[in-house]
This record gives structure tokens, sequence and C-alpha cells, in this order.
């Protein structure tokens, strides 16, 4: 069976639910970035900046890599895995999803087998 | 690229397949137990295609489903995560509607054009294989769809709460 874990999507929902949040993905999306430089852009304190990129880096949306007294800011993954993992995730999706597929089309089986044909 | 990976447990189960066929297309294959004039019956029945589109393992709701399945047809779904503030809609055209055989439509929801998706459901010997196609408008727009490009706005759109869910979400028990 494949499931989802709820936990690590209730996460992400959480991370995106802030409008200032979504902005520093939008940013990131652009090009990595330090938290000066987004405290900076969305007119916030240093402080204030690191707990929204400390949720952001929770639910792995983005990673964070600090260089001498710079912590710079990118999305998630490398491009790479990235897409290998969403392939096999989506193909478990689809999966899932041609799994319960087959569960109707077997009780439409039965069903014609019990009172014949519709059509 | 594949994604095909070692079978779970039962081996008499089926699996899907996953390809990216070319900078555009990306294409799913399975093969289901049963006739395909069975299999497009649950696809086309609106009430049965609710059991299966989303199944309870994805935590997702489904709102409402409107679908008017011939060609010409349009649908909407709308779909609620309980972490996400609204409903998030799935919505487009049906190009072509071929009894047990072909569907064709149109995925409008994305701002910059969504894929058309290509199913096919071909009988072989009381199984149907069923391969289901994503052509996209561009390489950039299946890229961003594989989270490999840019990263284009946040999810407010179905699409992209089911891009999220698979890319956040998903772990595979067996």
């Amino acid at each position: 069976m494949v499931q989802f874990s709820n936990t690590h999507l209730d996460a992400s929902f959480g991370a995106l639910s802030d409008p200032t949040r979504r902005g520093v993905l939008e940013q990131l999306g652009r090009a990595d970035a330090s938290i000066t430089d987004l405290a900076d852009r969305f007119h916030m304190s240093l402080t204030g900046m690191k707990k929204h990129v400390g949720v952001l880096e929770q639910a792995g949306l983005v990673t964070t890599e600090k260089v001498g007294r710079v912590r710079t800011c990118k999305l998630g993954a490398r491009r790479l895995e990235e897409e290998t993992a969403w392939l096999e995730r989506y193909r478990e999706m689809w999966d899932a999803r041609f799994d319960a597929l087959e569960n109707v089309v077997e009780v439409l089986r039965q069903k014609e087998m019990l009172h014949g044909r519709k059509k | 690229m594949d994604a095909r990976s070692e079978g779970g447990p039962n081996p008499m189960k089926n699996r899907s397949t996953v390809d990216r066929k070319s900078e555009r297309e990306l294409v799913v294959t399975r093969t289901i137990r049963g006739p395909a004039r069975l299999v497009f019956e649950a696809w086309t029945t609106p009430e049965l295609f609710q059991q299966w589109w989303i199944p309870k393992s994805f935590g997702v709701t489904i709102v409402s489903c409107d679908m008017d399945i011939r060609t010409g047809g349009t649908y909407r779904l709308a779909l609620r995560h309980p972490a996400a503030p609204a409903p998030m809609e799935f919505f487009g055209r049906y190009i072509e509607v071929t009894p047990h055989s072909r569907m064709v439509w149109t995925n409008d929801e994305g701002e910059d054009g969504g894929p058309v998706t290509t199913v096919t459901f071909e009988d072989k010997g009381g199984q149907t294989l069923l391969v289901v196609h994503d052509l996209y408008p561009t390489k950039e727009a299946l890229d961003a769809a594989l989270g490999s490009g840019q990263t284009t706005g946040m999810p407010e759109t179905l699409d992209q709460l089911e891009e999220l869910i698979l890319t956040q979400g998903a772990t595979k028990r067996d």
C-alpha cells in the first residue's frame, strides 16, 4: 500500500500558509540569497527572517548553508535528484490510484456476473 | 528517465511505470485486471471516478466533481486538504471521448498552459493496458512540473497541491 505522510504534508502546508514564506520561495526560485538579503527585501528583522527560513527548512522546502559569516538559502533539493524522486513519487501516486481503479472495476465485474451486462 | 523499480511483496500485482519520453512528454502505464469496457466505465462515470481518482491515502477530500464526459464537454474538480485554506480546483475540456478506447482532455488550471492528457484503453485478454500520456506545451513547463526547473509561484491551484503531495508527502510502506 502506498500511504502519504500527513505530518510532512501538514508541515509543507503550514510553511506555505504564510505570504512572506511564499514570497521567500518565489525569490529563491529566481536566485539563492542570504538571510540578510531576504530580511532586507521583505523589510523584516534578521531574527524574523531566520524564523521564517527555519520553518521552510523544516518542511524541506529550503536548505541553508553557512559560508564564513553568511548563511545562504536555496530551494530544497537539487534538480536531478528532485526529478528522479518526483518521478518515483508520481509513479507511486498513480499506482495507488490504479489499485483503487482496479477495485472499482472488480466490483463492476462482480455485478455483471450476478446481474448480466447492462447494455 | 525511468522511475521503474522492483516489485513489492505481491508478485501478482501489476505495476505502474513512469517515463519522461521526451522533453515535453510524460507517460504512465499500468495494466488493470478487467476488460477495457469496464475500466472505461469506471473512468467516465462520475460516482465511480470519485471512488478511485483520489484514493483515501492521499488525505484529500473531494469537495465537488462535475464531469460532462463527451467530446467538447468540460470538467471541474475541487479538492480540499485539511491544512490548505481553500479548496483547489482542476478543470479543463474533453477534446475527444471515444468509448472504451480513448480520452483526451486539457488541464487548464495552471497559469502557463497545462499539459494535454491522452488516455488509451487497450484490451489484453481480460486485462486492460492503460497509457496516460501528458504532452506539455514546452520543455520548461514539464521541467517546472517535475520540480526541476525554475520554480514558478506557489500552490494555489490543484495541480500544485498534487505536486506538493508528490514532492513533500509521499512515503511508501508495503
